[in-house]
């Protein structure tokens, strides 16, 4: 199974290579793996059905209690049968649909990772994995999204979904991680079997916040949703497959899988409730006011989110059912939806519904594709859609005190939905056609118009034989739900108030169909209340933070290094000035003032005033003597107390740097005082401040004890080892004679560095 | 002694950090060796100072008879003097390669403004 999951990842790594020979006609062959994954997994639905989940362990980081186990339970079948089927189908749309774009081989090596993160995500059991995985499906959508990475509104969105399901993966991972923490272990399996109560832990509102928070910002719901209308501008395969019928569920996957763990509470069931609820009206009542084809459906996707999401709320098992069967009714008739308005789109090159009508005659096998899933949509008899409605009445009538609230709310986003079904998969096919596309219609292959027309039959064959529903939920059900329910899926149920609910749904939905018309000044009227949402609110926030960073940056980052030595000296001062002021005993003998000899005051004499020179003297020269001057002094000291290696050193050096320096001296232009009195006078200050803390440093280092074990050990062995009598050039060449070997690299290439620069010879066009 | 290299030491930073701060260059490299020289007496006086007395082994003794000036310092600094030779010498020619190719020695007159560019 491990090589199943994966194998879109590895198909991805033969398209880097083979991808230049799967193009044009040959790209259906891609196919084949989606083709493939469904058959292998379909071949699993008896075992499921029959025995019941079928568990796979892989071993990979056991130590850290991540493991690669999959789980393949009914739940997991039916998002697995959901990926790889509408995958295959879309897949072969693709072919045809993407024909002679750049790249196309790119697509498909997304697609077909997108396809292996999906089937790991809903088939992992442990619970870091489903991180993994989930993340790894954000990642891929934003490479989609963005797949025409030379528009910017593409740019713009695939990093608005990214941002959105970024956060939400961030989320997820601190639920995965408190959860894992609260419970014991990260598989979900051994947190079921355990029986640990999350209900009654007490990070458990901790847990909910940020595993709704996951799910809400993948199953766009409000006040998430934006991304999803925004993702609209990638491809029609994408939007598809990853925005309305598998990526988009990942969210409503994780509740259904999380629900036996954290569900049963009154705070998760009431936040999914409220959510779920505001979605689904909010997503249908947006559709009344789009034109764009792919525009309504990304609402009514928006808006049957938030239905499963309220489904999931309710929590009763007639709910779980009803919120199952809904998926795959909604997988089915979205994907056609979508694919039909991708066809349509590729046709006649539009996707306004205002400048759309009278497609029939032209593509009927896409018109019948439309009408199919427009009717599933709708929530008629017999199609799969009317078993939907049906079961989320019944859920909905089933919860008591409120059943009366809940159900209208249903109601209502049914009407509208009903409408936006209408509107996208019926109105663009009857009518007149307008002018001015008559002659801009093209004939679509039969690649284009085959795989919405077997989604759209499903519909209708799923209804027919409410069987086939019933028995591929069932494992699914008993999953989410805990313990074995009993139910009996049928198109006739009888006269009662749930069919007179179809009713009314289903007359009022006409009704509205035939009133509103979708109009662009509609259009308007909603980008001009556009302003307050969550859309506005996030990209506000997103240019108030760039510019509080780039604030921020211009502050420190002045582009002057001498202000960012002045930062860190401030801050050194500061805070290492703070410890000596409260508590030193600063080591000050003034006794031993008297030992000092003639000739050490005169050294020391010689060298401040050596460095008062070379500081004040406005001449380069004079400067450069006084240095000269401050080394020679220093060698005296060295010289006085036991040093003789060392004054001879700097003895060497500091003749050497002084003559370097007066070499180059005649080149250079005029010494100059470049800065203005104020600044000098800062630098003087924190000069000073800083010297003196050294200073303070040093008397307070002096009052603590030596420790001179290292220097025994040197002084003892040096003779005795390494047969040397002096024991510095002992240390330097023998103890530590890796060290000077590196140092004299670091001499060499300093030597190097020096000559080519003075032998680089420079054109003049360089020095412009 | 000890006071008046510690106090030395101290102005010998200060005189650095000050003309490191400066905008012409070849005054940031007379801060820079000022700098050099006050750590490597830093590192010295640290060491603590021992008067006289070298630490080389005298002729017909195997190890120290008596006090001697402490040599892990000593090695230190023979070290750092030699490094920051290096730097310097290379410092030193870039001054005169980068006064050749700009025609300035001011430090802001090297930096790049983006602003400047785009506008």
């Amino acid at each position: 199974m491990l090589f199943a999951i994966l194998i879109g990842f590895l198909w991805a790594c033969v398209l880097v290579f083979a991808g230049t020979q799967l193009k044009g006609r040959a790209a259906i062959l891609n196919a084949i793996v989606p083709v493939g994954l469904f058959v292998y997994f379909a071949s699993f639905i008896p075992e499921v059905l029959n025995n019941g989940p079928i568990l796979k362990t892989y071993q990979w980081v056991s130590s850290m209690g991540v493991d690669l186990n999959f789980n393949l339970d009914g739940l997991s079948l039916i998002f697995v049968l959901m990926i790889t089927g509408i995958g295959a189908m879309v897949f072969i749309y693709t072919s045809a649909y993407m024909k002679g774009s750049a790249h196309l081989d790119r697509f498909y090596g997304y697609l077909s990772m997108f396809m292996a993160s999906m089937l790991g995500l809903v088939l992992s059991d442990n619970l870091i994995t489903v991180f993994v995985f989930w993340e790894l499906t954000s990642v891929v959508s934003f490479f989609l999204i963005g797949y025409n990475s030379r528009q910017e509104d593409s740019r713009k969105a695939a990093l608005m979904s990214l941002g959105v399901t970024g956060l939400g993966g961030m989320l997820l991972l601190g639920g995965v991680i408190l959860m894992g923490s609260v419970g014991g272990s990260y598989s979900i399996q051994e947190l079921l079997n355990s029986g640990v109560v999350f209900s009654e832990s007490s990070s458990y509102i901790l847990i909910l916040f940020f595993i709704i928070g996951a799910a809400f910002t993948k199953s766009a719901q409000f006040p998430f949703h934006f991304w999803l209308p925004l993702a609209m501008k990638a491809p029609t395969p994408v939007s598809t497959y990853l925005h309305s019928a598998t990526m988009v569920k990942a969210g409503i996957y994780l509740l259904l899988r999380l629900s036996p763990l954290l569900g049963n509470d009154p705070s998760w069931n009431n936040t999914l409730m409220a959510f779920g609820g505001i979605t689904m009206l909010y997503g249908a009542w947006h559709t009344l006011f789009r034109t764009d084809l792919k525009s309504i459906l990304a609402y009514s996707t928006i808006s049957a989110l938030g239905i499963l999401t309220f489904l999931i709320g309710i929590g009763s098992e007639e709910a779980f059912l009803a919120a199952l069967i809904f998926i795959l009714v909604h997988a089915l008739y979205k994907a056609t939806l979508f694919l039909v308005a991708g066809s349509i789109d590729k046709a006649s090159g539009t996707r306004d519904i205002l400048k759309l009508g009278g497609l029939a005659k032209y593509m009927i096998p896409v018109a019948i594709a439309g009408f199919l899933a427009a009717v599933s949509n709708a929530g008629m008899p017999p199609s799969f859609g009317f078993l939907g409605k049906d079961l989320i009445y019944e859920a909905t009538l089933g919860t008591g005190t409120m059943a009366i609230f809940i159900t209208a709310a249903a109601v209502i986003t049914n009407v509208l939905l009903l409408y936006a079904g209408f509107v996208a998969g019926i109105k663009p096919f009857v009518g007149r056609l307008p002018e001015e596309l008559v002659d801009d219609v093209r004939k679509l292959s039969p690649v284009i118009w085959l795989p919405p027309l077997i989604l759209g039959v499903l519909c209708l064959v799923f209804g027919l034989f409410p069987f086939i529903g019933e028995s591929l939920v069932r494992p699914a059900v008993e999953a989410v739900a805990g313990e074995p329910y009993d139910f009996h899926i049928k198109l006739w149920h009888g006269f009662n108030i749930i069919l007179l609910l179809s009713g009314i749904t289903i007359a009022s939905g006409f009704v509205l169909y035939f009133l509103i018309r979708p109009s662009q000044k509609k259009v308007d009227l909603m980008e001009k209340a556009d302003f307050i949402g969550p859309l506005s609110f996030t990209q506000l926030s997103s240019i108030g933070f760039e510019r509080i960073s780039l604030m921020w940056t211009r502050f420190f980052t002045s582009g002057y290094v001498r202000y960012y030595l002045i930062a860190v000296m401030i801050f050194v001062i500061g805070v290492v000035g703070y410890e000596l002021f409260i508590g030193t005993h600063v080591y000050m003998d003034f006794a031993t003032l008297k030992e000092v000899s003639f000739y050490e005051m005169g050294t020391i004499l010689i060298m401040i005033l050596g460095i008062g020179v070379a500081v004040f003297s406005p001449s380069r020269l004079t400067a450069l003597a006084a240095l000269g001057v401050l080394g020679y002094a220093i060698c005296i000291i060295f010289v006085f107390y036991g040093a003789p290696d060392l004054a001879m050193t700097q003895f060497a050096i500091d003749t050497l740097t002084v003559i370097l320096f007066v070499l180059v001296l005649y080149r250079l232009p005029k010494y100059l005082k470049l800065s203005d009195t104020r600044s000098r006078f800062r630098d003087g200050v924190i000069a000073i401040s800083f010297g003196l803390l050294i200073t303070l440093l040093i008397l307070e280092v002096l009052g603590q004890p030596v420790n001179r074990e290292l220097s025994a050990y040197y002084a003892e062995n040096a003779y005795l080892l390494a047969k040397g009598k002096n024991v510095v050039n002992v240390i330097l060449v023998d103890f530590r004679g890796i060290d000077t070997m590196v140092e004299i690299t670091v001499l060499a290439i300093s030597a190097l560095g020096v000559y080519s620069l003075l032998k680089l010879q420079m054109q003049k066009s360089d020095i412009e | 002694m000890e006071l008046l290299l510690a106090i030395t030491i101290g102005i010998l930073y200060a005189s650095g950090i000050y003309m490191m701060l400066r905008r012409s260059l070849v005054k940031m490299i007379i801060g820079l060796i000022l700098l050099g020289n006050g750590v490597n007496l830093l590192i010295f006086l640290l060491g603590r100072l021992t008067k006289g007395s070298t630490p080389i082994i005298p002729d017909g003794l195997d190890t120290f008879a008596e006090a001697y000036a402490d040599p892990v310092p000593q090695a230190l600094i023979l070290t750092a003097i030699v490094i920051s030779f290096g730097l310097q010498a290379f410092a030193i020619v870039l001054i005169k390669r980068v006064y050749k190719v700009v025609g300035t020695d001011d430090l802001d007159e090297l930096s790049y403004n983006e602003d400047d560019e785009t506008i």
